[in-house]
């Protein structure tokens, strides 16, 4: 028993995002943070240990500045830190690889992960290491509670807003959760600093880390916005309207 | 080359999207298998023109979503050098579950494809773009509204397969309707209100306008977080959708660089604030200096008789 919760590390949202020889310059990014929707998963994992529910395992697979998050994952509760270092990138199979031979270690049986990362906004991982792992998956819950056997969660299916259960082992994906996020306290920040990392290699997990199959041609910055064209007051508007469809050819 | 299109479908239909998968496949050549899950739209969707065959599935799990017993329905019928699903919600979980289901790649919420498969998308909340060679077989889901939809006039083979396969996601009850509004990411035209709209009630400005244009209504983080009433589904910007829409309105919104990422890629940006100093006004293609409640009822009224004639 035990809930695993994914943390990728990404670019702070204020991060201006600038590109140098046709790729993202990781060196001009000042500030680090675990990426937006994970802090809700990880929210949520510490809200179960705290009803009685197993430890807290934080895992993060990416280079050595990666593991600052699992401090801060320690900070807020969570128990045990994994940081599987790679310096490459990683396709998503490799990515599932990873971090389902971790979570396979722990033998947790609830993981918790991000809907989306805000760097590659892809969306691809939670669904995709449920299948590696055999889990059941729930994805874009805010809540998610355990009593017995039985997860629920509230997640935004198809027909809207729903209350779902599920048995036995499970992936879920975090939207922006229901719950405010807990700030670390000086003592919690204190013992973090002393918890130690596990760090593990591809290797070590016997997954191959190189030979990605889908290769990074080019990074570009979107295309810079030509001033617009400035207008006073509502009086503007009928002239706006007929540019809308004359000039801009929107409506 | 071949490639198998996973359909999209919403409240019982066939969503549009599906002819504009089929569209993006028609331009890489070879045959196309439309699949549709839980049967939903198999007859539109043999109409599209270009589909080869449409594989109607059924079968009870189709009753609720649950991605897992989908994708395991799914995934034994599809075959091929690429899998195309659209990037909606559902989209991308269906895709991701069947493409590790295969040990094949899976590249989100690609904007436009070559063969190859050569893929461009946006990282970061749309801050950068990114180009990427993908290996085949892979599996790749599509930005609604990026790629150009095949036509009527097709007359497929639709074969039908019915599977049963265990639910293990049950839903209990409903919490909240859907939204009978277009959703954000998949709008042409979105109108979009901040916490300078003052209140939520003042939304209903908004949504009249919406109806006017047929635009899909959306909101900054400011506007979600403080007023229940706004759900963080309408949420555009770095932790909400990123949008890429022929027109976007942004009204009462300052224009934070986490709200300007999920929308700078617009093509075109009206922007309506009552500071001439707002940031929003660096990115707009027109920026109106007017408080919304002045130019609201004028620019619903503009807008209503131009589209009336
Ligand atoms: C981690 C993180 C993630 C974030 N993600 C997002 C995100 O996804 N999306 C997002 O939008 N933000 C996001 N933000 C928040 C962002 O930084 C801003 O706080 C937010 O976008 C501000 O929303 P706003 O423009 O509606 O409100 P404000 O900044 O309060 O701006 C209100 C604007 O309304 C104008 N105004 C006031 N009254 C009127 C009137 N009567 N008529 C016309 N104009 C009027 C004002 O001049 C002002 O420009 C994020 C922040 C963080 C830290
Ligand atoms: N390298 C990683 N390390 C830890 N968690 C990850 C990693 N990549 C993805 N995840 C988790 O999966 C979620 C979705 O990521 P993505 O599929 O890249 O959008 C993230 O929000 C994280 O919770």
């Amino acid at each position: 028993m035990g809930v695993a919760v994914l943390l990728k590390q990404v670019p702070d949202t204020t991060a201006k995002i600038s590109i140098s020889g046709g790729k993202v310059d990781e060196s001009s990014i000042a500030k680090w943070a675990i990426s937006p929707y994970d802090e809700y998963a990880l929210e949520s994992a510490i809200q179960l240990k705290e009803s009685g529910f197993g430890d807290v395992v934080a895992i993060t697979c990416g280079p050595s500045r990666a593991a600052k998050c699992l401090t801060e994952a320690a900070a807020v509760g969570a128990d045990r830190l994994i940081h599987i270092l790679t310096e490459s990138t990683l396709d998503s199979i490799q990515v599932q690889s990873l971090l389902s031979a971790s979570v396979k270690e722990t033998g947790c049986d609830l993981v918790m992960c991000g809907k989306q990362a805000a760097d590659t906004n892809s969306g691809s991982t939670g669904p995709g290491l449920a299948s590696t792992l055999g889990f059941s998956f729930v994805g874009g819950v805010t809540r998610v509670s355990v009593n017995g056997g039985l997860a629920s969660a509230t997640r935004l299916g198809p027909s809207g807003l729903e209350e779902v259960e599920v048995g036995g082992p499970c992936v879920f994906t975090f939207d922006k959760g229901e719950s405010e996020l807990r700030r670390p306290n000086v003592r919690g920040i204190m013992m973090a600093k002393k918890k130690p990392i596990d760090s593990l290699s591809p290797e070590d997990l016997g997954v191959n880390g190189t030979n990605s199959l889908v290769i990074i041609k080019d990074h570009s910055s979107p295309p810079e916005k030509q001033p617009g064209q400035k207008f006073i007051g509502s009086e503007s508007i009928p002239e706006v309207v007929e540019k809308l469809r004359e000039e801009a050819n929107v409506i | 080359m071949s490639t198998t299109v996973i359909s999209e479908s919403n409240n019982g239909i066939l969503h549009p999207v599906t002819a504009q998968l089929v569209g993006a496949a028609s331009s890489l050549g070879g045959p196309i298998t439309v699949i549709c899950p839980g049967g939903v739209g198999s007859s539109d969707a043999a109409k599209i023109s270009g589909v080869t065959k449409v594989i109607s599935v059924e079968g009870e799990c189709f009753e609720t979503y649950d991605c897992s017993a989908w994708s395991k329905s799914l995934s034994p019928l599809i075959e091929g050098d690429l899998i195309l699903s659209s990037s909606s919600a559902i989209g991308r979980e269906l895709i991701s579950s069947i493409s590790a289901t295969k040990g094949i790649p899976v590249v989100q919420d690609v904007t436009s494809l070559k063969d190859g498969f050569s893929a461009t998308r946006t990282i970061y909340s749309g801050k950068a773009i990114e180009e990427v060679s993908i290996s085949s077989p892979c599996a790749i889901s599509l930005r609604p509204n990026s790629f150009e939809s095949a036509e009527g006039g097709g007359s497929a083979e639709i074969s039908t397969v019915n599977v049963s396969q265990e639910v293990a996601v049950a839903v209990k009850r409903a919490l909240a309707k859907a939204s009978e509004r277009l959703d954000v990411s998949e709008a042409e035209i979105i109108i979009s209100g901040g916490r300078g709209m003052g209140e939520p009630a003042n939304f209903s400005h908004l949504n009249e306008i919406a109806d006017v244009l047929g635009a899909a209504v959306g909101a900054s983080r400011a506007a979600v977080d403080t007023w229940e009433e706004i759900p963080h589904s309408m949420q555009v910007g770095q932790t909400g959708k990123t949008v890429t829409p022929n027109l976007y309105i942004a009204v009462g919104i300052s224009g934070a660089i986490q709200h300007l990422a999920g929308m700078r890629s617009s093509k075109f940006i009206l922007a309506i604030n009552k500071d001439p100093e707002a940031p929003i006004f660096g990115v707009a293609d027109y920026g109106i200096v007017s408080t919304w409640e002045d130019a609201l009822p004028a620019l619903k009224d503009q807008l209503a008789e131009l589209l009336s004639n």
